[in-house]
């Protein structure tokens, strides 16, 4: 069952909201102890909203999110509920504050089933660097979900929640997405407040949906999207309405595939998957033609440089004076801060403030930050020019299919890899998504879809053109406990 | 080497507080002097995890309008930078700063000394917020504690930094009065250095003449009244010179700090520890753009400044100079002024009063001139009694003196104790009782001393609790005394 399937039960009260919570909240104690998508279960707030949310049906005429189980990233601040960010550092912090995105929902009357695992602070592409516990592979437990929205994305593929959401900087939904068979979208930079998303590379992070189909993603994006004063980022323009679009054809609409992404390195079954869903996209009507980003090949150092910039500045603020983790032990002020950081951040973490810190050192700032910078320019001017000629592109997410545990985990730049095709458009602060086109050695594979700012509207359309025409239906995982 | 042949360089760096109602990047309220720790703040100027800063669009309008005051190139394009740098005092551990593209770039300031004029260069104007304030001190049991009061994190900070034109401590001292002026005129500060609203750090390097000026400066903080950025200069111009004489090298690029207690400056710590503080544009906030709409209307919107307020009083009211810089330097003072003259057509009599008996009055009364009952309608009304000839100028002085303490006007306080004596048969039956009583004085008069005269004008004064019209009592008496 999916969101929008869920609310016109509700609407018509074949179920209440209470009574979905509770089943969700049984799946949760099913298949948690095997999965590990939750760092928390927010099970009484979950049955407090539900019970106001059968209320305001009952009530009367309620927004379609109304009473629906979500499952939220531990990224996102949540007031009065513990947000950690997956990590040792913010153990025990709750915050007095909603996220704009998180008030929003709240608003509506969205029911908060627990906060979703992750990768510490959003950085890492498995979900492995969470401080607290690994999260599987729902398909697979021997498998990692993709990350860092991986509690999200295997959360949702699990049925532990309705809908979630995630953040992407580099690919942080549409990999897991990928990788758990779900559709996640990151959408246009600005499109979605980052007001209480905690921050790990402000110029690219951006919340999304994480759904079992396009049209939950719809609902669920066109609920958190707008502009916010709180948000000097966001982009005040009027938000469309993303279902409308759902169903319309694709006759006629210009597709572009990037040759950069189909070169050395892409496993041949996800090659083969996602070139099957494009000449479906095709069949649908779709004009299928090859053009090329000539700078893809340096988005993945480039995002190296910048988002540890940023991150090493964001991540500053944590020094045990104020909140979070606090090593009391030590000899004076300056100790405290020290150790506290020392202790309190986990080996990615401190990985990547040193790698920030370094390129925005006196010194290499021009040949390092500087000259990321320009190429992010280069890379977003790519984009550009393509888009003049294609409405979206299609390409894969990941280069294969989800990875075992424990494989890349120590090796950094193998980790870093599983993100470069979907990095380039986190730079260039497009729209994308992930929409499941197909099963390799029995695991989930993502189509990739991109399109220019703001062109959400026109993703969703084709996602959910393909998703129809595909009939790639979300099934559940096994997960056998 | 000797002590005369050194020349100095002095640049400053001023930190003010702008005094808008919120904060820099959130809504809390940046009014902070009269409240309790840790009570006017929010999770964004905490710096919690997730928050974004919003700009205060008034902070940035007033380091505009401070920018055009001091002749800036005003940026039509600026954007925000992070600072970073590790203190606790500091909530997020960088501060939001401009590095590269600061709202105003080059203008000058012309300050006056001796009567000379001088232009001094102003390198930038830039805006920035305030840190937390950290105490120092000791818990009940004897631990050393340090405590944080966020109520000043996020506070608008302006700075102004200087060119290095200045050659003396007095140069500095009258920049700073100068700039202070224009900022409380401008009315974007109360630039009260006591409170911190005013900061000033200098840069000062001591060359012998003759020898090109190096780039090597020490840098002095912890001054805290535009008196110890004197003494702090003064002190390290010659400290300077003496390391020049006794080793003919220039002295060690440092930060040193200004210590009230023993007048002197000490060592705080070497440039060789300078903070690398990895500046890089704040990803928060998109670039602001000035555009020449906002220009021209802050334009129109800008108050006189002392400069031509200064000019306005010496051609139009012929003000004696001090009087003038008397009056620039007190604003609240000089608006009683302007107001004043508005309805009093003797501008130098006006100051006179206000500057001598009117301010000592204040000041004898510990009140002030916003909480006193003497309103410009009054004080004028005062000295029209005078011009009109109901009191004399003893009886304008007593006069004021009970308006500032009673809160009655001259005109009732007149006509509660009497005006002016100028009838001629009161006067003559006075002074005849007076001479009548004072034979000794009157005969000492005879004797040649002439200062009885005075002696007995005095006694018909104090008969009559100064209401005697002076002059013709004086007339009287001489007649009296066959004169």
């Amino acid at each position: 069952m999916t969101a929008h399937e869920a609310s016109g039960l509700l609407r018509n009260r074949e179920i209440s909201s209470v009574e979905l919570t509770e089943a969700v909240l049984e799946r949760i104690g099913q298949v948690e102890p095997n999965l590990g998508a939750h760092i928390s279960v927010t099970s009484d707030l979950a049955m407090k909203q539900a019970n106001a949310a059968d209320l305001a049906i009952q009530e009367g005429v309620v927004h379609s999110l109304c009473g629906i189980p979500i499952g939220l990233k531990d990224v996102l601040s949540t007031a009065d509920v513990e947000t950690t960010c997956g990590s040792r550092m913010l153990e025990g912090f709750v915050p007095p504050f909603d996220a704009t995105v998180v008030g929003k929902l709240r608003g509506i009357g969205a029911v908060f089933t627990g906060k979703l695992n992750l990768d510490e602070f959003a950085m890492g592409s498995s979900t492995e660097n969470s401080a607290f516990h690994v999260t599987k592979n729902p398909w697979d437990l021997t498998r990692v979900p993709g990350g860092s929205s991986g509690g999200s994305a295997a959360a949702v593929a699990s049925y532990e929640c309705m809908v979630s959401l995630g953040s992407d900087t580099g690919g942080s939904i549409r990999q897991p997405a990928s990788f758990c068979g779900v559709v996640g979208v990151k959408p246009t930079y600005g499109r979605v407040s980052r007001f209480g998303l905690v921050a790990f590379a402000s110029s690219l992070d951006q919340i999304g949906p994480i759904a079992r189909d396009v049209e939950d993603a719809a609902i669920l994006l066109e609920a958190i999207s707008g502009g916010d004063s709180n948000d000097s980022t966001s982009l005040h323009v009027e938000v469309p309405n993303y279902c409308e679009v759902l169903g319309r054809s694709i006759e006629g609409l210009r597709v572009g595939v990037p040759v950069e992404y189909f070169g050395s390195g892409l496993d041949d079954d996800v090659k083969e998957l996602v070139l099957k869903a494009i000449d479906q996209l095709a069949d649908l009507g779709a004009e299928v033609v090859d053009v090329s980003l000539p700078h893809t090949e340096y988005a993945l150092a480039t995002y190296y440089l910048l988002a540890p910039a940023e991150a090493s500045a964001n991540l500053a603020r944590y020094n045990g004076v104020k909140y979070g983790y606090s090593n009391l032990e030590s000899v004076d002020v300056s100790d405290m801060m020290a150790s506290s950081r020392a202790r309190g951040f986990g080996e990615e973490v401190k990985r990547r403030i040193m790698l920030g810190t370094y390129a925005l050192s006196a010194g290499y700032y021009d040949s390092y930050y500087l000259k990321a910078q320009k190429v992010r320019t280069l890379i977003r001017s790519d984009f550009d020019e393509v888009f003049q000629n294609v409405d979206l592109l299609a390409a894969p997410v990941s280069p294969s299919v989800a990875f075992s545990l424990g494989d890349r985990i120590d090796d950094p730049y193998e980790m870093y890899m599983s993100d470069a095709m979907t990095i380039p458009a986190s730079m260039a602060g497009i729209a994308g998504l992930s929409v499941p086109c197909g099963f390799a050695e029995g695991l989930p594979v993502g189509l990739q879809m991109l399109g220019p700012a703001l062109s959400e509207p026109t993703l969703l359309q084709a996602a959910y053109a393909y998703e129809q025409e595909a009939k790639i239906l979300f099934k559940a995982p096994s997960l056998d406990v | 080497m000797d002590a005369n042949s050194f020349r100095t360089v002095i640049g400053l760096e001023v930190h003010v507080q702008l005094n808008t109602e919120s904060k820099m990047f959130c809504s809390c309220s940046s009014g902070y002097a009269d409240s309790e720790p840790n009570t006017l703040v929010c999770p964004v100027c905490l710096g919690m995890p997730g928050v974004l800063p919003v700009v205060n669009r008034i902070a940035v309008e007033n380091t505009l309008l401070t920018g055009l005051a001091l002749g800036c190139q005003i940026a039509s394009e600026s954007k925000f930078d992070r600072k970073n740098y590790a203190y606790p005092d500091l909530m997020k551990w960088y501060q939001i700063s401009q590095y590269d593209m600061p709202l105003c770039g080059r203008g000058s300031l012309k300050i006056s000394l001796d009567d000379r004029d001088k232009q001094i260069g102003i390198t930038r104007v830039h805006l920035e917020e305030d840190t937390a304030k950290m105490i120092h001190g000791e818990s009940k049991v004897g631990h050393k504690i340090s405590l944080i009061d966020a109520n000043r994190s996020g506070v608008p900070l302006m700075e102004i930094v200087s060119d290095p034109d200045m050659t003396s401590p007095e140069e500095a001292r009258a920049y700073l009065t100068t700039l202070r002026n224009i900022l409380l005129y401008l009315d974007v500060s109360t630039a009260n250095m006591q409170d911190g609203a005013f900061r000033c750090d200098a840069n000062i390097s001591v060359w012998p003449v003759g020898i090109d000026t190096g780039d090597v400066k020490v840098e002095i903080k912890n001054m805290n009244s535009f008196r110890a950025v004197f003494k702090a200069l003064a002190f390290e111009e010659e400290r300077q010179s003496e390391v020049w004489v006794k080793t003919g090298q220039p002295p060690e690029q440092e930060t040193r700090g200004w210590v009230e207690a023993s007048g002197e400056t000490v060592s705080q710590r070497s440039k060789e520890y300078a903070h690398d503080y990895r500046y890089f544009p704040e990803p928060d906030l998109p670039p602001l753009k000035v555009t020449d709409q906002l220009i021209s209307s802050l334009r129109n919107a800008m108050p006189e400044l002392p400069d031509s307020i200064y000019k306005r009083l010496i051609e139009h009211c012929e003000l004696r100079s001090s009087d003038a810089l008397q009056l620039i330097d007190d604003r609240p003072l000089l608006l009683f002024f302007d107001e004043a003259v508005n309805e009093y057509a003797q501008p130098q009599r006006l100051a006179n009063w206000m500057l001598n008996n009117f301010v000592q009055e204040l000041r004898d009364s510990e009140t002030d001139l916003a909480s006193n009952p003497v309103t410009p309608q009054r004080f004028v009304e005062l000295l029209q009694l005078e011009d009109d000839g109901h009191i004399n100028s003893k009886m304008t002085a007593e006069l004021l003196r009970r308006m500032v303490t009673s809160g009655k006007s001259a005109k009732e306080l007149v006509a509660e104790t009497g005006g002016q004596i100028t009838d001629d048969d009161e006067l003559q039956k006075m002074v005849a009782k007076i001479i009548k009583d004072n034979p000794q004085a009157v005969a000492d008069f005879r004797a040649g001393k002439k200062q009885a005269a005075g002696f007995l004008v005095g006694q018909v004064m104090k008969a009559t609790k100064g209401r005697a019209n002076p002059g013709m009592v004086n007339k009287r008496i001489g007649k009296e005394l066959g004169l």
